[in-house]
């Protein structure tokens, strides 16, 4: 059976020339980078060249970049860090409705410690209007934390502005990068961020590793204690291969990123136009054009996201209906209800995240495949037909599908 | 992929269901394993006793992957919710004693689980049920059969079966014993091959279900009210109707000079009727939401034996159509605790002719 990998929004597989440097880094170069001998001198040099490769790709200084287990983890940090910091100066953060689990629960936590948070609704594409955002600013608020690239509908907000308008009022930006970094052109200069989480396994690197930008000067109190490494802000002794693999990583990332996003723009679209024309009553969430290069999101209604996760797996197409770390919970996408799609079509909702393993050959059998399915599994719904008869309505509720 | 077809298997994380995989494995069905997940996200606690909490998720998966079949989680809450739940908790308010694993079964499992099912394109669905059911070609119809292990048969949760349900259904249990099916799990094994029987309410943790009914609908609907013995005598007050169920001894707080038992509640004047244990029995019941399988409709009087608590012999009895479609069933000898709310079913030897829910014994 053709096998079909459409999730790398969930994780992505490590690209061998990473594999072979991590493989390196835990078998021979595989000293502590704390240690003065030579085996810890070698493992150091390797962790400071990934510092300057991932600085560069964001135009950030080497010294600005902690390592950390994760964007989870760089959220946390930034967040937390920040509030701890600056708690005598203010109690208020803005974030947005649909930003990932790592950032809303980490703002929620902050609630219950008597921080106040403005979660910022979005448009029907996911889009933030910038008159909103201005409206939001109180004199108290310290800390405004909005992700670039929205992980479920792919959404690109626009964090220049957003930057601009913090830097204005002089409030710390925090941007989760996570689904961005190595894939849209950043520079924490020109876009006035203070402080920016990434992971590596989205980019081709192992699990397990990502950084925090942290802007040179930026007080930020640190949530983890015992040791000194990175320089206290995150003690532990590091990954020293993740954190080499990482590196690479996003050097290659860099050099790649036009030629790539290209290719990805392409099939995307093809997929998009293929699954809006083949399928009925289907339509594409998120901005057409302000979109991640590689994803995929769209509702096809009458159909549970569920059913039609498990007959693509058994067709051996790999997706996804919402983001990885809340499937299995299949309450309806935050995104999607903050867009104001109504619970039955966010339900029936499809995520495809395409990279660098697919191929043109991948989009034609998904072309294939998916129209298929949906119309066996609308075929058993008794909502399709309910509906068939009673000439299918529009939920009174929906903004989208009018 | 067999050409016997592809099932999908519900898996608990118990022996019983992860042997059926197996078995079917063996078989050579094309064999789907899938958890149905029916807690609420916060009420996900490390439960022992409860067939799908999270730890059974993972016993499952581990179990799908030792077989090396496919394994999913599918999501049942809203509908467990609704269909069990809320079901038990009312019943109970309303002086009724429920059995929630009945309408999962009617609901959940052979409902809701065999319709996605289905929609995955699935041949059959399969549960770690011990009963047989096929097709008997005599009679044109699918047929319930007892199961060989007798101390493990569940035919008195399954009588809810439609004939359309039954052809998509397999109980490969049937024909082994617990202890043969335990010693399979060890052979394969099995890290649930010792995992103690699943006896008590599952969403019920901690077995006592007045907790857990107070703690959903607020201790406001307990309303206490008068406790009266058969003569009519007020001999004291009970908390709250939910409280109680038809036979019951313990907690009822009277001291009579002779063993009281609860004999009938009464929830249109909130009282409940309290006697001696001679007057817990009745001869006679009538049951509502009859299913039949053996046929269609009971059409006229036919000689059972009848089943009115899941631990309860079969007891000889004469069914007969009653209005409303409900059956009257006539017990040769009184039967103790005859109780609204809980399931009787009628059998004709190891074949089960069908069941309904008691409406009210005299």
């Amino acid at each position: 059976m053709r096998r079909v990998y459409m999730d790398h929004s969930a994780t992505t597989p490590v690209r061998p020339e990473v594999a072979q440097v991590v493989t390196k880094y835990f078998t021979e170069t595989f000293g502590n980078a704390s240690s003065v001998h030579a085996f810890g001198r070698e493992a150091r040099k390797g962790v400071e060249t990934a510092r300057e490769q991932i600085a560069n790709l964001i135009k950030a200084k080497p010294e600005e970049i902690f390592f950390t287990s994760g964007g989870t983890e760089a959220d946390n940090m930034a967040i937390i860090g920040t509030a701890l910091a600056n708690k005598d100066k203010g109690k208020h953060i803005i974030t947005t409705q649909i930003e990932h689990h790592a950032v809303l629960d980490t703002c929620k936590y902050l609630e219950k410690q008597g921080f106040e948070v403005t979660y910022l609704p979005v448009d029907a594409e996911a889009m933030l209007d910038m008159e909103t955002l201005k409206k939001a600013i109180r004199k108290d608020t310290i800390l405004i934390t909005i992700m670039h690239v929205n992980n479920e509908v792919g959404t690109i907000l626009p964090i220049k502005e957003i930057g601009a308008i913090a830097k204005e009022n002089n409030i710390l930006f925090h941007v989760d990068a996570v689904q961005s970094f190595g894939k849209l052109p950043i520079d924490v200069n020109q876009m006035n961020i203070d402080m920016l989480s990434a992971s590596g396994h989205k980019i081709y690197a192992p699990k397990g590793i990502g950084c925090l930008f942290l802007r040179k000067g930026t007080k930020l109190s640190p949530i983890m204690f015992g040791g000194a490494q990175e320089r206290k802000r995150r003690p532990g002794t590091e990954n020293v291969p993740g954190i080499v693999g990482f590196g690479l990583a996003a050097e290659l990332a860099g050099k790649e990123m036009e030629e790539e996003n290209k290719r990805l723009t392409k099939l995307r679209d093809k997929l998009i136009d293929g699954i809006l024309e083949k399928i009925p009553e289907s339509q594409l969430n998120g901005h057409r054009t302000q979109r991640l290069p590689g994803n995929v999101n769209v509702s096809l209604r009458y159909i549970e996201g569920e059913s039609l996760l498990l007959m693509l797996d058994l067709k051996g197409i790999a997706a996804s209906s919402g983001s990885a770390c809340t499937s299995g919970s299949l309450d309806p996408s935050h995104v999607l209800m903050a867009m104001g799609i109504c619970h039955e079509i966010a339900h029936g909702s499809l995520r495809l995240t395409l990279g660098k393993i697919n191929t043109e050959e991948d989009i034609d059998y998904v072309l294939e495949v998916l129209p298929e399915i949906v119309e066996k599994l609308r075929e058993m719904s008794p909502l399709y037909n309910s509906i068939k008869l009673e000439r299918r309505e529009e939920c009174s509720k929906c903004t989208l599908t009018k | 992929m067999s050409n016997k077809g592809t099932v999908v298997v519900g898996m608990s994380g118990g022996v019983d269901s992860s042997v059926t995989a197996y078995l079917l494995k063996e078989q050579g069905y094309n064999v789907i394993g899938v958890t149905m997940q029916i807690w609420p996200i916060d009420q996900e606690t490390e439960n022992v006793g409860g067939c799908c909490s999270l730890s059974a998720v993972n016993d499952a998966r581990r179990v799908a992957d030792k077989l090396d079949i496919p394994f999913y989680v599918m999501n049942f809450r809203d509908l467990f919710e609704i269909e069990v739940i809320d079901y038990f908790t009312s019943e109970y308010l309303q002086g009724r004693t429920p059995n929630p694993c009945i309408a999962c079964n009617k609901k959940i499992k052979f409902e809701g689980f065999l319709n996605k099912a289905r929609a995955l394109g699935a041949d059959f669905i399969a549960t770690g049920h011990y009963a047989k059911l096929f097709y008997d070609k005599s009679r044109s119809r699918y047929v319930l059969k007892k199961a060989d292990d007798k101390t493990k048969d569940q035919t008195y949760a399954l009588y809810n079966f439609t004939q359309e349900q039954m052809a998509y259904t397999l109980l490969p249990l049937g024909n082994y014993t617990k202890p043969r099916i335990r010693k399979i799990a060890a052979q394969l094994e099995l890290r649930v091959a010792n995992k103690p029987d699943s006896q008590e309410i599952c969403f019920v943790t901690d077995n006592n279900y007045k907790n857990f009914i107070e703690n959903r609908v607020g201790v406001q609907k307990f309303k206490p009210g008068p406790i009266i013995d058969t003569k009519g005598n007020e001999v004291g007050t009970h908390k709250g109707l939910a409280n109680y169920t038809v036979g019951q001894r313990k907690g009822l707080g009277l001291a009579l000079g002779y063993p009281v038992y609860v004999v009938r509640i009464d929830t249109e004047n909130n009282v409940l009727i309290v006697g001696r244990d001679e007057e817990v029995f009745q001869k006679n019941l009538i049951s509502g939401e009859n299913n039949f399988i053996l046929f269609d409709d009971l059409q006229e009087e036919m000689e059972v034996e009848a089943k009115i608590r899941y631990s309860a012999h079969p007891a000889k009895a004469k069914i007969k159509p009653w209005e409303k479609g409900q059956i009257l069933v006539e017990f040769e000898e009184p039967q103790r605790a005859i109780t609204p709310g809980q399931a009787v079913v009628y059998y004709r030897g190891d074949y089960v002719v069908g069941g309904g829910t008691i409406m009210k014994g005299f």
